[in-house]
């Protein structure tokens, strides 16, 4: 035997290939096209979850028994910039949500024609990309509803939302595809837990995209917009979090 | 110093084909994968170092463990092993949600692959009477006095060996993958049942985490053990196949532990 090898050198040797493999992980990806291989687990996943499962399911409703006690808020909690403010202190009797972009019948809803509208209630767990859940009951519209009454064109791909909250200066915007905008559990929520939607959890409507994290699930929603494409809006990711620190846009998983 | 990896120059010594190609494929994938996703998962761990049972929990709801309750040294070495070193969390998530799928593929392969070659049947298979409690206890007095091979039959697995090689395989790694579905919120609309077979998604969760732990001591048990019978000839049977074993063997026992 020529090749002698200690177990001392052996556990060193396990050390430092260790210690090489995790700052190898942080140098490689700062290759771009390492970084790229690494992003298309989002495309894989997304595309493994659309081919092998039920497009329509929903997701599990709870019982009133088996909500949170406390449904924490995150991200903003009030947008605290002049014009919502405004629109706050006159009980959003101003707010109109404005439904446009690829659209035959561009609709500006008041807060009373949103609350007219067949709503849908489904008490549902909410999960944050962080790791925690909460359980709580939404009321609002489906999305669906609005955008078909909008006369949504087939040239449409997307939906974006423009909210009242702002992010280094411009106003927070996610996006969904069309099998998540049509899906019956997409719903524009304007109650919470049977209360008046609260200013923390997004007032006067927020998104509930229920199978995907958080952050999706748009708060203090201004505009709705169907769009062909991601490009031109904001860095062509189709959100905040994903324009600028790396999130997913698809927020299944 | 007596090292069981030197083989002394006189004895004989028969070189024997032990890992199949699969099985060596497998081991090195996953080996990468696991550190990859242990490393990425406690960078996801640290956005909310919490865990609960049942449906829900967050910053109100009661915790059954928390990070400022681990002692220092267990605090220090998740910071050392964190993927990326500095904490982001949108990079832990791709490097896990991509090796998810390596590791989860690998596995399913692996299976495959060693149902049709047998390597399952023959090399991991519980055989009538290894169960047996006097089987057991020489095995573990075998351990401790760090013997691991049967002289008999050097390649094949030991009891206690192929114990936590099932458990590994079988249980804690498909463990490991479903809880990480059940924790989806598209998966859990698709298949309800990963919620109902874990008890909700923070049980879930915590299930991850507990089995995570759970494969982190097989990872020290196997690599001290690897180490103990003779470091250089088990990795060298991981990488190229071949084992050295004392004496002389018959070309093949009808016992190959691949």
């Amino acid at each position: 035997m020529s090749i002698i090898i200690t177990r001392r050198s052996l556990v060193a040797g396990a050390a430092v290939g260790a210690g090489a493999l995790l700052t190898g992980c942080d140098k490689i990806i700062q290759h771009p096209e390492a970084r790229k291989i690494l992003f298309m687990g989002e495309e894989m996943q997304r595309g493994l979850q659309r081919a092998l499962t039920d497009r329509n399911a929903l997701v599990p409703e709870f019982s009133a028994a088996q909500m949170s006690p406390i449904f924490r808020s995150n991200g903003t909690r009030n947008p605290g910039t002049p014009a919502y403010t405004e629109m706050l202190v006159n009980n959003f009797a101003d707010y109109r949500l404005r439904v446009g972009g690829l659209v035959d019948r561009p609709l500006s809803l008041s807060l009373p024609q949103l609350r007219q509208m067949p709503a849908r209630a489904q008490i549902t767990r909410h999960d944050c990309v962080e790791g925690w859940s909460a359980i709580a009951k939404w009321q609002g519209p489906k999305l669906a509803t609005l955008l078909q009454a909008a006369g949504i064109r087939d040239t449409a791909r997307y939906i974006v939302f423009t909210c009242a909250d702002l992010y280094r200066g411009t106003p927070y915007y996610e996006s969904i595809d069309l099998i998540d905008a049509f899906h019956p559990q997409t719903i524009l929520a304007w109650a919470l837990n049977d209360q008046i939607l609260d200013v923390a959890h997004g007032a006067p409507v927020r998104l509930r995209v229920e199978r995907q994290l958080g952050y999706k699930h748009a708060k203090y929603i201004m505009a709705i917009d169907a769009v062909a494409s991601l490009a031109g809006i904001g860095k062509g990711k189709g959100g905040y979090w994903e324009d600028n620190v790396d999130y997913d846009w698809y927020a299944g998983i | 110093m007596n090292d069981p990896a030197r083989p002394i120059a006189t004895a004989p010594v028969t070189v024997i084909k032990r890992h199949r190609i699969a099985t060596r494929l497998w081991h090195w994938i996953t080996a990468v994968a696991m550190f990859i996703m242990i490393g990425s998962g406690i960078g996801i761990l640290k956005a909310h170092p919490r865990f609960y049972w049942g449906r829900y929990g967050a910053n109100f709801d009661q915790a059954w463990t928390t990070l400022d309750q681990w002692p220092g040294w267990v605090v220090t070495l998740i910071n050392l092993l964190t993927i990326p070193a500095s904490y982001n969390l949108a990079i832990s998530r791709r490097w896990h949600l991509f090796f998810a799928l390596v590791l989860s593929f690998a596995l399913l392969g692996f299976m495959i692959v060693s149902l049709f070659n047998r390597h399952f049947q023959r090399d991991l298979r519980v055989r009538a009477g290894e169960l047996a409690p006097r089987e057991v206890a020489h095995d573990v007095r075998e351990h401790l006095a760090l013997r691991f091979h049967d002289p008999k039959r050097p390649a094949a697995y030991n009891i206690l060996q192929k114990l936590s090689y099932v458990a590994t395989i079988f249980i804690l790694l498909p463990v490991m993958i479903l809880t990480g579905l059940a924790m989806s919120p598209a998966m859990d609309a698709a298949w309800p049942w990963l919620l109902d077979i874990f008890g909700g998604r923070q049980s879930a969760r915590s299930i991850h985490f507990i089995a995570m732990v759970a494969l982190v001591l097989f990872i020290i048990a196997h690599l001290a053990l690897v180490i103990l019978a003779g470091a250089w000839n088990e990795v060298r049977s991981m990488i190229t196949g071949r084992f050295t074993v004392p004496g002389h063997v018959p070309a093949h026992t009808g016992e190959d532990a691949a």
